[in-house]
């Protein structure tokens, strides 16, 4: 068995994992990564990536339902769920790729096979091949996470199936019921949907998007009704069992018969089967507990990404591996600002926002103002044929700083980030109304929205 | 050229509204920058309020004897020239939501410089320490600040000015001005020298017009003398030493030593420990012990609270807290008064002795010079001892001579005899 000595071994290579390679690399540090399954770990080959492919394909289909209300007439068309499927396998296949191919340009070693921890510096890997034995000054541990299910539903990825069963699915089946109206429930719903599944969304709480603003879930339950989605809120999963068409779901009295059912229920963090016990690494309700640097409990072990606590995003696993990478260089990073995560969702319409609710700036007992601007009123979206939603900009009354942001609209998901950047430099309102937007663009919503909160909006 | 609006500054950590006492300057005066506008009563002292912008003193919005919430509208400063109608038309507003001291500062107009135009000059009242603003050098030029900071700033009245950012590249942000209302800003350092100048005139930090004001305050009203000992601190060191090999104690210093021994004589002759107030001598009967701490820019002297009733071990753990905090500034307006008794330790420095000034309204001053090894006689014969020399600065009115020497003499037992400090 041979023993390998590198500065950093990285245990995981999802965004987190290689994005922290990466900058340790950047750093002059000599860096390994472990991955059990492709690089890029589930965003780009079983989340992110794929599902922005499906949810492309969504698009075209609906564009091309909607093709007479640009002048275009089809003498119908075929969309082929299959061919979709396949490529946002290509897509992620290229995604993958990519992150091989900046392994190699940092010099980072990749060893294949299944990471263990043998002592806080020493990582055991098994793969094909035999076992190898890492040695590190420090360790990144990046492990991520993996879909939840509810007690009594067991997924088998046939019948009951995960994300990772829905993007791997072949054929669309004729119905589906999908368990929870999170991020990614809603966006298979939107992709289902689009291929003319009948989708059922159900939720235990009692609305759609239930972290996000509640006008932003409302104008979603709207789009998605009249999309054809049925939405059941407030509702709870009893039991899924084999039946009908494929599967049976008790809902407590009503019971709903559909060929698959996909769980979207959340995400719990894969720290099992690592060797965190045996090091005494403290968890905290199931997260790996770390410190502002990434650091765990123990000294030279670090942890990001999912497995070190919510949000479970992408974005916020890059932000967490930088930080890791630059603390583990002897640097001093800026500790991640928890607090400024833009949080997106890309079904259609595309949901984004950042910061607090309307609701809970009430909580905190601010005094606020509140913009709100349709994209009906903007030029742009409406030559886009793309009218649904609208930007809400929630605003300190007193110092007009920017309490939070709630897009659900065309490209809410690009929009947001002026007001990320605007809350990193703590601008006020006034920034952005001073900031000229070019028009005609989606983004001068997001101006208007800003001036509704001064009361000084023009277009509406 | 510039409007600038006048409002009620944040001189406490506390403090939710100010009292105009008295308006030194009315309309139509000319101001220069640095001008005292007014006094203002808070809850905590009298403070002087001074005029940062130039220009005519348009307008007085709170005449004397009312009362305005921080970072209310009080005045207009402008040339003559300058139209202030749409300042003038939103005051009554600020005016009258300044007497409801629960309600918010009204917002400045928007569009309106975010510049505070008051900040704490001098406390009047004696008795009163050290304004809270103390500890932050005076910028001059652009302040790099955050849209949001510079709103906050204006309304509560904080000088941006003052102020150490600690945003990217020192830029002031949010945290920064709430940290500095509170009373706990950490200090801009000094601009380095221009290379090859001749000279520059380098503007007083705070800190140092603080102590520029103050100190004379002190020498000149208050007859200070001066009494002079020299203890051996060979069975103090010694048992230091012990003290420090201990597993899970804190380290303890020779300050420390010294902090805990003055607490113990200062019980014991309150009337070292005592202050002279108008017709009266106030003795205390706790020990509040100013510890002067060294910083770039001048010094300041957190005050440890109840050195009496602390043992040796809590004394080094708080005493090491406080001097790391004013490092940092990181103290607390409450921690920069209150002091019934200071020592000023210049042993580090490798000073054999020295004598401090007294800091009003204290009675006395101990200036700790080094532990140095010197020869000694004793009756073995020549020997190498290590020797302290402690210098006490005692006001005349309060105290004599003799009560100065016994108070010292007893310092001086308590250090040669240093396990009294443990009992």
């Amino acid at each position: 068995m041979a023993t390998h000595k590198f500065d950093v071994v990285v245990v995981g290579t999802g965004p987190g994992g290689y994005v922290s390679a990466i900058r340790c690399a950047q750093l002059g540090l000599s860096v390994a990564t472990v991955e059990d399954d492709r690089p890029g770990g589930v965003c780009l080959n079983w989340g992110c990536i794929p599902t922005k492919a499906l949810l492309r394909n969504a698009e075209v289909v609906t564009l091309l339902n909607h093709a007479a209300d640009f002048g275009i007439r089809l003498n119908g068309f075929e969309a082929s769920y299959p061919e979709a499927v396949q490529r946002s396998r290509r897509v992620a296949d290229r995604m993958a790729k990519g992150v091989e191919f900046l392994f190699r340009k940092n010099k980072i070693t990749l060893f294949p096979g299944r990471g263990t921890l043998m002592g806080k510096n020493v990582v055991e890997v098994k793969g094909t091949g035999g076992a190898e034995t890492l040695e590190a000054r420090a360790v990144i541990l990046a492990t991520g996470s993996e879909p939840k299910s509810l007690p009594g539903v067991t997924i088998d990825e046939k019948t009951v199936i995960s994300s990772n069963g829905a993007v791997r699915n072949e054929r669309a089946p004729k119905s589906i019921a999908v368990v929870g109206a999170g991020a990614v429930g809603v966006e298979f719903a939107d992709v289902f949907t689009s291929y003319g599944v009948q989708v059922t969304l159900l939720e235990a709480l009692p609305r759609v998007v239930p972290v996000e603003d509640e006008d932003v879930s409302k104008e979603l339950a709207r789009t998605f009704t009249r999309r054809g989605i049925t939405l059941k809120t407030g509702v709870k999963v009893a039991s899924v069992k084999p039946g009908g068409p494929g599967a049976v779901v008790d809902l407590g009295g009503e019971k709903l018969e559909v060929e698959q059912v996909l769980m979207a229920v959340g995400r719990a963090a894969k720290v099992a089967g690592l060797g965190l016990e045996g090091l005494g690494v403290q968890l905290e309700r199931g997260f790996v507990k770390v410190s502002p640097t990434m650091e765990t409990s123990v000294k030279g072990l670090y942890a990001i990404g999912d497995m070190a606590g919510a949000p479970l995003l992408a974005h916020k696993a890059m932000a967490e591996g930088v930080v890791a990478a630059e603390a583990i260089a002897g640097k001093s990073p800026r500790p991640v600002d928890y607090g400024n995560v833009p949080s997106c969702t890309y079904c259609r319409p595309q949901i984004a926002s950042i910061g607090w609710t309307e609701a809970r700036a009430k909580e905190a007992g601010r005094e606020v103002s509140v913009g709100r601007f349709p994209f009906t009123a903007s030029g742009k979206a409406v030559a886009l044929g793309e009218t649904e939603g609208f930007v809400k900009v929630i605003a300190d009354k007193a110092t007009g700083e920017i309490v939070g942001v709630h897009i659900i609209g065309p490209e809410a998901t690009e929009i947001i980030h002026e007001f990320a950047v605007g809350r990193t430099l703590e601008a006020t309102l006034e920034e952005i109304i001073h900031t000229i937007h070019a028009h005609p663009t989606l983004s001068e919503a997001a101006l208007e929205a800003t001036l509704a909160a001064l009361g000084q909006a023009i277009h509406i | 050229m510039a409007v600038t609006k006048v409002v009620m500054p944040k001189l406490s950590d506390a403090m939710e509204s100010g009292k105009i006492i008295k308006w030194l300057k009315k309309e139509g005066d000319r101001i220069q920058g640095g001008d005292i506008l007014a006094e203002v009563e808070t809850d905590k002292a009298d403070v002087e309020m001074e005029a940062f912008g130039a220009g005519v003193l348009r307008k007085i919005f709170v005449p004397a004897g009312e009362t305005a919430t921080i970072g209310a509208l009080i005045g207009v400063i402008a040339e003559p020239g300058d139209d202030i109608a749409a300042l003038v038309a939103s005051a009554p507003a600020t005016a009258a939501s300044a007497t409801a001291p629960a309600s918010r500062p009204a917002a400045a107009t928007p569009s309106a410089p975010a510049t505070p135009i008051a900040r704490p000059a001098a406390v009047v009242g004696a008795h009163a320490a050290v304004p809270a603003g103390l500890g932050q050098g005076i910028q001059s030029g652009r302040v790099k600040a955050s849209p949001l900071a510079k709103k906050i700033a204006a309304q509560t009245g904080v000088d941006l000015r003052l102020i150490q950012g600690s945003g990217p590249g020192g830029r002031i942000i949010r945290r920064d001005v709430e940290a500095a209302g509170s009373g706990a800003a950490p200090a801009r350092t000094m601009p380095a020298a221009a290379a090859g100048a001749e000279f520059e005139d380098v503007p007083l930090t705070q800190i140092r017009a603080a102590i520029a004001r103050r100190m004379p305050l002190s020498k000149a009203p208050v007859p200070h003398f001066y009494v002079t000992s020299e203890v051996a601190m060979d069975h103090a060191w010694e048992l230091r030493e012990q003290l420090n090999t201990l597993e899970g104690q804190p380290k303890i210093s020779v300050n420390d030593l010294v902090i805990r021994a003055c607490a113990l004589a200062l019980l014991k002759h309150p009337g070292v420990n005592a202050s002279l107030q108008g017709d009266a001598i106030r003795v205390f009967h706790r020990a509040h012990i100013g510890i002067a701490v060294a910083l770039e820019d001048g010094l300041i002297t957190p005050v440890l609270r109840d050195c009496q009733a602390k043992p040796l071990a809590q004394i080094a753990v708080e005493a090491r807290d406080l001097v790391e905090r004013a490092r940092n500034r990181k103290l607390r307006a409450q921690e920069l008064s209150g002091a019934t008794f200071s020592i000023s330790n210049l042993g580090m420095f490798d000073v054999t002795e020295f004598s401090a000034i007294i800091n009003p309204p204290e009675g006395a001053i101990l200036a700790v010079g080094s532990v140095r090894r010197v020869p000694v006689v004793d009756e073995t014969g020549l020997g190498v001892g290590r020797r302290m020399m402690l210098t006490i600065s005692c006001d005349h009115r309060v105290m004599d001579g003799a009560m100065g020497a016994r108070f010292l003499q007893d310092v001086k037992r308590l250090l040669e005899e240093p396990l009294r400090l443990l009992v």
